[in-house]
């Protein structure tokens, strides 16, 4: 593969990135979890630091207004641990994740991935912070997280719909009460962004692989989040489907204005998506450009790439 | 309101409506079994069939607590029992090593051996046959009361976390990337279900509980396509299945709880054909 149009992009948009600008955009990071307690009208009720504005656009529908790209707000991540029992499972991580950033997480299994991101998604227990910064707000603030897990394990006989399943997450009416018009209209919308309107009515079990993934993506995306994590979002999911959806995370980011954390085992394709990579082995081992961390030697041996350097399917830029 | 009713149904052409106790029992029936349902149908998306039985079971201790304490009525002592026992199936699922089955398969084992320990010393054997089968018939008016006081609150808490319960079910980590504490959820609704479960236990029995628990939730689930569908089914299939086998069990002189169950496994039959038929590729 040679450098493709999305490194092209990505480069503008590095030199873009320090650039100040007004920001117009809501940039209204509430406490995690306003979604649940804020109601349908995005923002507004989360309670804590609202500024005044109503994000969520006025009544209209949709999920609150996108964050207008800026430069100027980040994720920063300072000096996370996290240990299981004895064992030192990350250390010292420190991250500073521009918005409109998409940044590959790579590592091998057990590398902490996974972990990274439980951890800043608050689920494990660990010491450091995971910090929201934007000229709006005078001190950091939690960002507000979306987040699309590997695979999600369910009964395919549930009779849980797509729309339920926006119901559940976005509106505090109990889903079996069904939804109003209007969460209907903004859920639709939402779908629309992924190019999935139309399986609103599906029940879950009905969708697939690559369909499943794209509607959690567009609910991660409601309302724009400030961090997008993706966890190996794509294993199981045939070639063309993963395409389609880099290019529609590539897309959204730069739309939404979020920094984007993607775990991934596809190096090859991030090697052209992303505009950062990462390796990760309980700490973070290099932190550059795709190309310079693939062709950073201890990225080879991890991965063994230097073993299949006359092979086809690895793909390294040329 | 309880004499509004007891004029209204007194008045149907019917045999059975001539009987207070039918009308009693017609009424608690008529309360309880949509809200229990909407309780079953979390119960079964949880996964946590088997908790809502143990914690039935585990209800005999209580029972002989409340004997032995020289209790009137061990409602009280029951409940209490049922809650503590909630309390340690989800703390040992926390904190030990043992698949939360297997918990709850000791703890049922801990609480039945438990309760027959005390009931045996105690002599009072002969008092748990009625909790055993259930008698519906024997309810009364302020027991109704008592019940209505109890459900209506634990259903709207259910209500309120029926969200955060439904994507915990989904996917833990989605549903705390969206705020949603999904232990603290899991820990409450669990202790609703628990109460829900054992202050319903005198009417139906703990042996059956469980089935009028799950079998609406059940076979609603057969037929569903979305959760309001199962949500309302559930609650459809629990109220037409408890007052058609009460007016049956009438007819028939059997067991009311009983005959319940079995008129909703029925259904559950028919619903698991109805899919076979409607769903076939």
């Amino acid at each position: 593969m040679s450098p493709g149009p999305f490194q092209l992009q990505m480069s503008c948009i590095n030199a873009k990135r320090r650039v100040t600008c007004g920001d117009e955009g809501d940039g209204v990071p509430v406490e995690r979890g306003w979604a649940r307690h804020g109601g349908r009208s995005c923002g507004a009720g989360g309670g804590a630091r609202v500024s005044g504005r109503d994000p969520g656009g006025g009544g209209q529908a949709g999920f609150g207004a996108r964050h207008e790209p800026c430069g100027a707000c980040s994720t920063d991540i300072r000096g996370l641990c996290v240990r299981m029992g004895s064992k030192e499972v990350l250390r010292d991580i420190d991250l500073h994740l521009h918005c409109g950033e998409l940044v590959a997480l790579a590592g091998l299994n057990g590398a902490g991935k996974s972990t990274l991101l439980r951890a800043i998604l608050g689920e494990i227990p660990h010491t450091g912070r995971v910090l929201f910064m934007d000229k709006e707000h005078r001190r950091p603030v939690l960002p507000r997280i979306g987040y699309v897990p590997q695979r999600v394990e369910f009964d395919p006989a549930a009779p849980i719909s797509v729309a339920d399943l926006f119901a559940t997450a976005v509106s505090r009416r109990p889903s079996c009460f069904g939804m109003s018009g209007a969460l209907r209209d903004a859920v639709l919308e939402s779908l629309g962004a992924v190019d999935a309107a139309r399986l609103i009515d599906r029940r879950l079990g009905e969708l697939s692989g690559g369909e499943l993934q794209r509607v959690l993506l567009a609910l991660s995306l409601t309302p724009p989040p400030n961090l997008l994590l993706l966890d190996e979002p794509l294993s199981g999911i045939d070639l063309a489907g993963r395409e389609r959806f880099y290019r529609l995370v590539s897309d959204l980011r730069r739309r939404f204005d979020m920094a984007v954390v993607l775990v991934s085992h596809d190096l090859a394709a991030m090697v052209d998506f992303a505009d950062r990579m990462i390796f990760l082995e309980g700490r973070v081992v290099c932190d550059d450009d795709p190309p310079k961390v693939w062709a950073d030697p201890r990225v080879r041996l991890a991965f063994g790439l230097d073993l299949h350097r006359h092979g086809e399917g690895e793909g390294a830029p040329r | 309101m309880m004499d509004w009713w007891h004029a209204v149904v007194g008045g149907l052409p019917f045999e059975w409506a001539r009987y207070a106790f039918m009308r009693n029992a017609l009424l608690a029936i008529a309360i309880v079994s949509p809200l229990f349902s909407l309780m079953g149908a979390l119960v079964v998306s949880q996964r946590l069939a088997f908790y809502s039985d143990a914690v039935g079971h585990s209800a005999l201790s209580g029972l002989a607590i409340g004997l032995l304490l020289g209790l009137a009525d061990p409602f009280w002592a029951m409940i209490g029992f049922s809650l503590l026992f909630g309390l340690a199936v989800f703390g040992l699922k926390r904190w030990s090593a043992v698949p939360v089955d297997t918990v709850i398969g000791l703890l049922m084992s801990f609480a039945v051996a438990l309760g027959v320990v005390l009931l045996s010393r105690g002599g009072n054997f002969m008092k748990v046959g009625h909790f055993l089968v259930g008698d519906l018939l024997s309810i009364t008016p302020e027991q109704i009361v008592r019940l209505l006081v109890l459900m209506l609150p634990a259903t709207f808490l259910v209500l309120r976390a029926f969200n955060a319960l439904t994507l915990a079910s989904l996917n833990p980590s989605l549903a705390s990337s969206r705020g949603v504490r999904v232990g603290r959820e899991e820990v409450v609704f669990g202790l609703l279900v628990a109460l829900a479960v054992t202050m319903n236990l005198q009417w139906v029995g703990i042996l059956i509980i469980n089935s009028l628990l799950i079998l609406p939730a059940a076979a609603a689930r057969n037929i569903a396509r979305n959760l309001r569908e199962y949500v309302g089914l559930a609650m459809g299939i629990g109220l037409g299945c408890s007052v058609g086998g009460l007016l049956l069990a009438y007819y028939l002189g059997t067991s009311a709880g009983a005959t319940i169950v079995l008129v909703a496994m029925g259904v559950f039959a028919a619903t698991a054909i109805a899919r076979a038929i409607l769903f076939r590729r």
